[in-house]
C-alpha cells in the first residue's frame, strides 16, 4: 500500500472535513456545550449525525452493519475531528471499545446502539495520574456465576455519558476485561471537567457484580483484548493530534502572513519562517508515522504495536510544539478565550495524556527493541 | 494488478536469490565499500563487480528509467518491489552513482535526445562516474552568484574558474558543472549546465582535508578548458532551471542518509551500554521513535514523488529533516560509545571510525544547501511566507 490515500479515502476525507468543519466546528459545538456547562461535554444530536453520515460503524465489519472500513479511515474521521476540536464519544466508542470487541460474543449486545449512534462507551483502564495499563490493581473476584469488581479508575473519557465502560481488572487467571453496564451498583461515578472543557470520570467501584456474560473474550485474556483496544486508541488518538497539529499550525502561519510590526509582516522575519518550517516537518514525519501505523494495523502486522508507540509519541510531540509556537507566534491575544489558538492548547494536553504520553511510548519502544 | 505484481515480487525473489553474491549481502562497513564503477574502476572484491554487472544488465541498477535508455523500465510499484525485495535479503546497492542520483533525473528532464542515449547508457552501466561542479569559494548558500566563467569560442566553449567541495573530483570521470555563460544578466540568468570530460586539458583538482581526517571533497580548477558545443545541456542562459531540479535530487539523495547505514532502532544496537545511564536510554528512546517516524516519511515521500503527488519543495523538507536526524544519531553514538569512541587511530576502533563518521555527518546539512536554506525554501514555498 502507498502511503497516501486512495481517491476512496480522499473522497472520505472531503465528506469528514465539511462535516466537521460544518456541523461540527468549534463555535456551534466546543464552545457551545463548554458555556452552557453541559455535563456529558458533546451534544448527542451531533453524534446522531456521526451515525446518519456511517461514522459510527466506519470500523465495525459489514456483517454486523458496520462500513467495515479500517483504522486508515477511522483516522481520516478522526483527524478532521482535530482540526475542528469536534466534542464526540468517536475515539473512545466507535474506535476503542468497537475493536475490543471485534470477534467477541458481545458485538451483538453492542455494536447495534454504536451504529445507531445511541451508544456511549468509554475506556476504563487508569488508576493513578498516569497511564500504566501493566501495573492494574483493579480486582476481579469470582462470585456467583460472574464476577464481584472492585478498585478505582481514573481519565475514563467519557465515563459520566457512558452506557457502557470496558473495565480492565486482575483476576485470578490474570487481566480480564469486563464490558460493564451504566448504573450497575456499586458503581459511583463522579464526571470531572477537565481543561479542554471535556468531561473524564473518576469511578470507583465496590463488590459491583457482573455477570460471566460481561467477559470481553476469555477470562484471564483480557491482555490481548486491552492491546487491541489501546492500539486502536492510541493511533485513534494520534490522527486526532496529527488534525489538532495541522490546524494549530495553518492558523499560526495565516496570522505571519496578516500581522504586521516594526512596518513589515511578522512572517518575513526569518527568526519566525524558520520555526514554523520546522513545525512543518515536524507534522509531516508524524503524520506519515501515524497513517504507516495504521496500514500495518490493517494489515494485521507484527509490526503494528511498535509503530503506534511511534506514531503516538510522535504526533504528540510533533502537536505540542505546533500549539507552543502557537499561543507564542500570536502574541498577546494567543491569551484570550476569544480567540481559538489557546483551545488547541488545552485539547492537546489532554489528547497528548491520553492512552500514554510521547515518555511512556518511547519506553515502549524502548522495552519492545530490548533495551 | 495485485497478481502481477505478486508475480513480479517473487520472480524478483528467486532471481535475487540466485545472482546476489553473498558477500553483497552484509552491511556495507563505510562508505569505501561502495561500488562506483567508472572508466578504471576499483573494485573491492569479485563479487563486487559481478554484482554491479549482473544489476546493470538487468537496467536494475536503474529500475524506474525507460529500457532504451539502459533502465529496467518498470513501474514504481515494481521499483518498490525490487527495493523491498533487495532490502529483504540485505542487498547492497549494486552501484552509487552521483549519475544516477543527481544527473540522470535533470538529463531526462532536460537533456536532448542525443545527450540522454549517450550519457544515461553509460551511468546505468556504471561506465562513468561523475562529480558536481556547483559551489565555489564566492558562491556557497548564494550558489546563483557563482563566477565560473563559459565563453563561446565559435567551435568550443572556452571554461576558466574555480569550483570547491566538489564530492570526489579528484575519482571522477566526467563532471557537470554550472557555469556563466553570460555576465551582465541578473544572476539567475546568465547562467548554463555544461558537462565535460574531468581529463581534459587545463583541469585540475586538489583534496581538501576535512575535520575528520578524510578527503572526499576537493577544490577543482579549470585553466582554459576547451569543451565541445554539444556538451551544453537545457537552453543557453537557462541551467538554474536544471540546476534546481537536479538539486532536488540531491537533497532527496542526502535527505536518505538519515537513516543511516542501518535504518532500525538505535538503542537495539547499544543494548547493555545503556544499563547504568538512564538519560542516554532516554535520549535513545526518543531518537528512535523521530528515526522510526522519519522512516515512514520517507516512504511515504518516495512514494508521492513516483506517483506525482510530491509537492516540488518537498525535498527540502525531507534534506533538513534527514540530515539533522543523521547528526542526532551520531552525537548518540559518540555519547554511548564513551572514550572507546575517541580513539583516533587504533585497529581497536577500526581507525576511529566513529569519530571520523560523527565528524562527516556534519556536512550533512551544509551540502546541497544547509539547513537554514532548506528551511527558507519551506517557509517560502510550501508555507507561502513573504519575503525575498
Amino acid at each position: 500500500m502507498p502511503l497516501y490515500l486512495t481517491d476512496d479515502q480522499e473522497m472520505l476525507r472531503d465528506t469528514a472535513r465539511g462535516f466537521m468543519a460544518g456541523e461540527g466546528a468549534i463555535k456551534t459545538q466546543l464552545r457551545h456545550w463548554r458555556d452552557k456547562k453541559c455535563k456529558d461535554g458533546f451534544g448527542h444530536g451531533l453524534w446522531k449525525q456521526f451515525a446518519a453520515l456511517g461514522f459510527t460503524g466506519i470500523l465495525i465489519d459489514e456483517a454486523d452493519g458496520g462500513l467495515g472500513l479500517g483504522h486508515v479511515e477511522a483516522g481520516i474521521v478522526l483527524e478532521e475531528i482535530g482540526r475542528n476540536l469536534t466534542p464526540s464519544p468517536f475515539l473512545t466508542t466507535a474506535v476503542a471499545f468497537v475493536e475490543a470487541l471485534k470477534g467477541t460474543k458481545l458485538r451483538e449486545r453492542w455494536y447495534p446502539g454504536i451504529i445507531a449512534g445511541e451508544t456511549v462507551a468509554a475506556l476504563a483502564v487508569d488508576e493513578g495520574p498516569k497511564h500504566r495499563p501493566d501495573a492494574i490493581e483493579m480486582r476481579a473476584e469470582r462470585s456467583g456465576n460472574g464476577f464481584s469488581l472492585s478498585g478505582r479508575k481514573q481519565f475514563v473519557v467519557q465515563g459520566a455519558s457512558a452506557d457502557v465502560i470496558l473495565v480492565a481488572a486482575e483476576s485470578d487467571e490474570g487481566l480480564t476485561l469486563f464490558a460493564v453496564e451504566k448504573g450497575a451498583a456499586g458503581l459511583e461515578v463522579e464526571g470531572v471537567r477537565l481543561a479542554d472543557s471535556s468531561i473524564g470520570a473518576r469511578l470507583t467501584f465496590e463488590n459491583v457484580v457482573v455477570d460471566a456474560d460481561a467477559v470481553v473474550g476469555e477470562v484471564g485474556g483480557g491482555a490481548a483484548v486491552l492491546a487491541r483496544a489501546l492500539n486502536a486508541g492510541r493511533t485513534g488518538a494520534a490522527a486526532e493530534l496529527v488534525g489538532l497539529g495541522s490546524a494549530a499550525m495553518e492558523m499560526t502561519v495565516d496570522y505571519l502572513r496578516q500581522r504586521k510590526q516594526f512596518g513589515r509582516l511578522i512572517g518575513e522575519f526569518q527568526a519566525l519562517q524558520f520555526r514554523a518550517a520546522h513545525l512543518y516537518s515536524e507534522l509531516e514525519i508524524a503524520r506519515a508515522a501515524t497513517m504507516k501505523a495504521q496500514q500495518l494495523l490493517d494489515e494485521g502486522s507484527q509490526e503494528a504495536e511498535a509503530m503506534v508507540s511511534v506514531a503516538k509519541a510522535k504526533a504528540g510531540r510533533a502537536s505540542q510544539l505546533a500549539v507552543q509556537e502557537g499561543v507564542q507566534m500570536h502574541g498577546g491575544i494567543g491569551m484570550t478565550d476569544e480567540y481559538d489558538i489557546g483551545l488547541y492548547m488545552k485539547r492537546d494536553r489532554v489528547l497528548s495524556e491520553l492512552f500514554g504520553d510521547a515518555n511512556y511510548h518511547a519506553d515502549k519502544l524502548a522495552r519492545m527493541k530490548g533495551y | 494488478m495485485d497478481e502481477d505484481l505478486r508475480d513480479f515480487r517473487q520472480q524478483t525473489r528467486d532471481w535475487l536469490e540466485a545472482n546476489c553474491p553473498p558477500e553483497m549481502r552484509e552491511p556495507m562497513r563505510d562508505e569505501s565499500d561502495a561500488c562506483w564503477g567508472g572508466r578504471n574502476p576499483s573494485f573491492k572484491s569479485e563479487a563486487q563487480r559481478r554484482w554491479m554487472e549482473v544489476m546493470a544488465e538487468r537496467g536494475w541498477t536503474v529500475p524506474d528509467w525507460p529500457k532504451y535508455y539502459g533502465g529496467g523500465g518498470r513501474t514504481p510499484a515494481e521499483t518498490k518491489v525490487l527495493r523491498q525485495e533487495m532490502a529483504r535479503i540485505g542487498a547492497r546497492n549494486p552501484l552509487m552513482s552521483f549519475g544516477i542520483s543527481m544527473l540522470g533525473p535533470a538529463l531526462l528532464k532536460y537533456g536532448n535526445d542525443a545527450q540522454r542515449k549517450l550519457y544515461l547508457t553509460q551511468i546505468a552501466r556504471g561506465e562513468i562516474r561523475w562529480c558536481q561542479g556547483y559551489s565555489e569559494p564566492g558562491a556557497g548558500s548564494d550558489l546563483a552568484s557563482l563566477q565560473t566563467k563559459c565563453e563561446d569560442k565559435g567551435d568550443h566553449w572556452l571554461v576558466n574558474g574555480q569550483k570547491v567541495w566538489t564530492s570526489y573530483a579528484d575519482k571522477a570521470d566526467w563532471i557537470f558543472c554550472l557555469v556563466r555563460t553570460d555576465p551582465q544578466a541578473p544572476k539567475h540568468k546568465g547562467i548554463s549546465f555544461l558537462l565535460f570530460d574531468m581529463a581534459s586539458p587545463g583541469v585540475s583538482t586538489k583534496p581538501i582535508l576535512l575535520i575528520s581526517g578524510n578527503s572526499p571533497f576537493c577544490e577543482t580548477f579549470f585553466d582554459d578548458v576547451k569543451v565541445p558545443k554539444d556538451q551544453l545541456v537545457g537552453e543557453l542562459n537557462k541551467g538554474w532551471d536544471v540546476a534546481k531540479y537536479l538539486l532536488g535530487h540531491e537533497r532527496e539523495m542526502i535527505s536518505g542518509m538519515g537513516l543511516g547505514h542501518q535504518s532500525g532502532s538505535l538503542g537495539e544496537a547499544f543494548g547493555e551500554i545503556m544499563a547504568d545511564d538512564p538519560i542516554l536510554r532516554a535520549d535513545v528512546a526518543h531518537f528512535d521513535v523521530d528515526a522510526l517516524a522519519f522512516r515512514a516519511m520517507s516512504e511515504r515521500f518516495i512514494d508521492e514523488l513516483k506517483a506525482g503527488r510530491a509537492h516540488p519543495a518537498q525535498p527540502s523538507m525531507m534534506k533538513y529533516a534527514g540530515t539533522e536526524l543523521n547528526k542526532a544519531r551520531h552525537e548518540l553514538v559518540m555519547a554511548a560509545g564513551g572514550s572507546n569512541a575517541l580513539e583516533w587511530e587504533s585497529d581497536r576502533s577500526r581507525q576511529g571510525k566513529s569519530a571520523r563518521e560523527w565528524l562527516r555527518t556534519k556536512a550533512n546539512s551544509i551540502e546541497g544547501g544547509t539547513s537554514e536554506i532548506q528551511l527558507g525554501i519551506v517557509a517560502k514555498r510550501i508555507l507561502d511566507l513573504p519575503g525575498t
